[in-house]
């Protein structure tokens, strides 16, 4: 029995849109009749992007390779073409088919990037329809950013949800490109390849990040350490688009070594992305552990403030 | 996909991902689970904010006004409902939430779950006097029979939906529907029904009915008989005879003890139809969807020639229906024969009058469930004692921080209106039966008389901070807050 989509309001003002396994917490700054308009026209578009996206399901569960069909509702295309990037098929010259980067090609679906990219779609439609200072839209912890000049955002980074403690924090700025930020983890609600307790990834635009931070946290990892439990997605998950894919369902305490080496490899795979200008930044975080890669590698917060910096919120001293 | 599902697996049908889980697993939402192969709502977990201060204003949005801002209110008093709260079932083990919370300086205790009933229906007080279908005649979803038509009450028509026998006891698509319609019912939505030999209707909980595509506007003033005796006042003098059509009792004004009264002069009207009393008149015509659910559209239809020895011509004669809808206005020729006029002014009123008299017609629908049965071990090991404290008035029992009746007799078979009770407070489980929060409150040291699960209550502050399955509303403001006030506990 299909349950209509939820809107309601919660405190301080934020919008609560539910519908299925979408749930988006919104909150705009500006003049009442702006939010209200905003806020309006993101409930109004809200109602159909479930049953677009449900249209397009099987499509959006397969691997996303350049030859494959390309999908037809907008947000389903950003979604292909943000995994399609940042999953490193890039076009070696304008005109020129994509190429993979990497042989074999990752493993990704569009569904890597689903929750950035329904965010974006909803500020979008707010944007649209209004002029206010600052906005976000909230998927699970896959956010789409709005920020008009003069205005910005704190964001806190968190590893446990069920534990909210800081790990770090950053504050985003209009003047910076930021307007997408994900997380990635086993321990989230989406199934890792990976170890990583959470992944967070600054980039350009919510789809970029989401699929950014889906491959950052797949690749922290230490292939074939007995510590991990890993599970075949589809034993959990009948229709998982991850299939017969080992996920990750727990990870044993591991030697400080361990949690580096695998950290490595994700810090390894965050620069990859952004020597292809796919990320601002990403902060990893491992039992504990937290390394942050910055694009600009700024040597000091205060020497260009336009400039976003995560801060680690624990010392590196067991490194 | 083929139909054939892997063992221990479900598929849910709540949302357009029609997720496949397995036992023990939630879906991609993380709101609904496979608990022992039945689909069932973990999420969210509703709370009820009380608003302390009375009048304290709620804050609509996008035209939903139980949602609210949480902003204008400090100093709140929470109740836990059982919506979203999950179920043990089969009831082996404690129920999910035990919430402990002070009262004036008492320790209560509630235990929350939500409960899984195959035993359950809804009554449906649908208020127009149209005749909806015979008595005891099928009502149907979707084709499949899910209820019946079981009688009248004072200008309302009364049907049972659901019910165990159409849930179970039927082939697996009329369970199917049944499950679905009182889903719809108990949740708010609109449902169409039809009745065998009977009217289409659309209902909706708190909403006026449309029968056969007609919304209904009013229910009745009264019977015919009532209402000449409400108005007969305002007609003396400025009309000779008033019949007030209705297909229960039709009133006519000049033979009924209110005219007799105030010395109307007889007429020599001749109504069709068995005279009960003086005045009253039954079945006047046939059951129907016309005046005052009557199958008649000519008033006159029910009339015999006036009788000549007290009939005189240009007497006045207003007939009206019992809601005012219907209304025509004659004088009698010179042959004695009525010839419709306009309504003088005088008369409009009087009309308008019996209309603004009528309450608006509403569809109220009533959860009706036992929770006798297993249920209650999830309250307490001795589960009869838990009987017998409701019983006792020791307990309190309430749906989603709803009131709820009890029946007296065995059992806790209880009654709620729906319309009381959060949105979308129920689901339901494939088997099919329906989810439904109870709650059941009671005084810790009570709650440890009857073999309550002591070791598993938490306190209320312990279960508010887990904010990120909760959903805070505000009570409804006809509703008596769930727990008991300090007034009541000095009086008890």
């Amino acid at each position: 029995m299909r349950e209509p989509a939820q809107i309601c309001m919660l405190p301080n003002g934020r919008l609560h849109l539910h519908d299925g396994p979408i749930d988006l917490i919104i909150h705009a700054d500006g003049t009442p009749t702006a939010v209200e308009q905003a806020y309006r026209a993101a409930a109004t578009r809200f109602v159909t992007v479930l049953d677009e996206l449900c249209a397009e399901l099987p499509l959006l569960r397969a691997q996303a390779l350049p030859n494959s069909p390309r999908p037809r509702g907008p947000i389903a295309q950003r979604m292909f073409d943000a995994v399609l990037r940042s999953a490193g098929f890039q076009q070696a010259s304008p005109g020129r088919a994509l190429e993979p980067c990497l042989s074999p090609p990752l493993f990704i679906t569009p569904m890597a990037a689903v929750a950035g990219a329904v965010a974006e779609a909803i500020l979008t439609e707010m944007t649209n329809a209004a002029k206010f200072d600052r906005a976000y839209v909230n998927n699970g912890g896959d956010i789409a950013l709005h920020l008009t000049p003069g205005h910005s955002y704190s964001i806190g980074m968190v590893e446990r949800p069920e534990t909210p403690a800081l790990f770090g924090s950053a504050e985003i700025s209009a003047e910076s490109n930021i307007r997408g930020i994900a997380t990635s983890g086993w321990r989230g609600r989406s199934f890792s390849l990976g170890i990583a307790d959470a992944v967070t990834v600054l980039a350009s635009t919510a789809p970029a990040a989401d699929a950014a931070a889906t491959i950052i946290a797949n690749a922290v990892n230490l292939p074939n350490h007995p510590a991990m439990t890993r599970v075949p997605a589809n034993q959990i998950a009948p229709d998982s688009d991850l299939r017969e894919i080992p996920i990750t369902r727990n990870v044993a305490p591991l030697s400080i070594r361990e949690i580096h080496q695998a950290l490595n490899n994700g810090v390894r795979a965050a620069k990859t992305l952004q020597s292809q200008e796919l990320i601002h930044s990403a902060a990893l975080c491992l039992q504990g552990q937290v390394r942050v890669t910055c694009r600009d590698a700024l040597p000091r917060p205060s020497a260009d403030a336009t400039q976003p910096r995560l801060v680690p919120r624990r010392s590196l001293q067991h490194a | 996909m083929a139909n054939v599902l892997p063992p221990d697996t479900i598929r849910c049908d709540a949302c357009p991902v029609l997720c496949y889980i397995k036992r023990g697993h939630a879906g991609a939402c993380e709101r609904y689970a496979n608990i022992d192969n039945q689909l069932v709502r973990v999420d969210p977990h509703v709370l009820l904010d009380r608003a302390k201060f009375q009048g304290a204003p709620l804050v609509p949005f996008l035209e939903r006004e139980h949602e609210w801002d949480g902003q204008l209110l400090k100093g709140r008093e929470t109740f836990v409902t059982a919506i979203g709260a999950g179920t043990t079932y089969p009831d082996y083990k404690p129920a999910p939430f035990i919430v402990s919370s002070e009262v004036a300086g008492v320790d209560m205790v509630t235990v929350v779950t939500e409960g899984i009933f195959s035993y359950c229906g809804v009554k449906l007080k649908i208020d127009t006097d149209r005749h909806l279908g015979p008595e005891r005649n099928l009502v149907r979803a979707q084709g499949e029979p899910v209820g019946h038509v079981t009688t009248a009450e004072y200008g309302s028509q009364m049907l049972s939906i659901g019910g165990v026998h159409h849930l179970t006891g039927g082939t697996k698509s009329e369970g199917r529907v049944t499950c679905e319609t009182l889903l719809d019912l108990c949740n708010g939505k609109e449902v169409a029904l039809t009745i065998d030999e009977g009217a289409s209707i659309t209902v909706a909980a708190n909403q006026p009915p449309i029968v056969n595509g007609q919304r209904e506007e009013r229910m009745r003033v009264g019977c015919g008989s009532a209402a000449i005796g409400m108005f007969a006042k305002q007609w003396f003098g400025k009309v000779d005879e008033v019949v007030v059509v209705d297909d229960h009792i039709t009133g006519v004004l000049s033979e009924h003890q209110a005219g007799k009264m105030l010395g109307v002069r007889e007429t020599g009207i001749a109504i069709q139809g068995r005279r009960s009393t003086p005045g009253r008149y039954f079945q006047v015509a046939q059951p129907g969807t016309g005046w005052g659910g009557t199958n008649i559209n000519d008033p006159l239809s029910i009339l015999k020639p006036f009788k000549e020895k007290f009939a005189w011509p240009h007497l006045r004669l207003l007939m009206v229906s019992t809601t005012g809808d219907h209304y025509a206005y004659y004088e009698l020729d010179e042959s004695l024969r009525p010839i419709e006029e306009d309504l003088p002014p005088a008369l409009r009123e009087s009309v308008a009058r019996i209309r603004e008299n009528c309450e608006p017609a509403l569809t109220t629908v009533l959860f009706m469930a036992g929770a006798g049965g297993s249920l209650r071990a999830g309250v307490t090991e001795n589960p009869v004692k838990l009987t017998n404290s409701v019983k006792n008035s020791l307990t309190r029992v309430t749906c989603g921080g709803a009131p709820a009746y009890i029946w007296p007799g065995g059992g806790i078979t209880f009654m709620v209106d729906v319309a009381r009770m959060p949105e979308n407070a129920f689901g339901y489980v494939p088997t099919p039966a329906l989810v439904a929060p109870i709650e059941f409150t009671l005084k810790k040291s009570d709650y440890a008389t009857l073999g309550g699960h002591m070791d598993y209550i938490r306190s209320l502050e312990e279960v508010m901070r887990e904010k990120d399955r909760q959903r805070q509303l505000t009570s409804l403001p006809d509703n008596p807050w769930p727990l008991p006030s300090p007034n009541e506990r000095r009086t008890k």
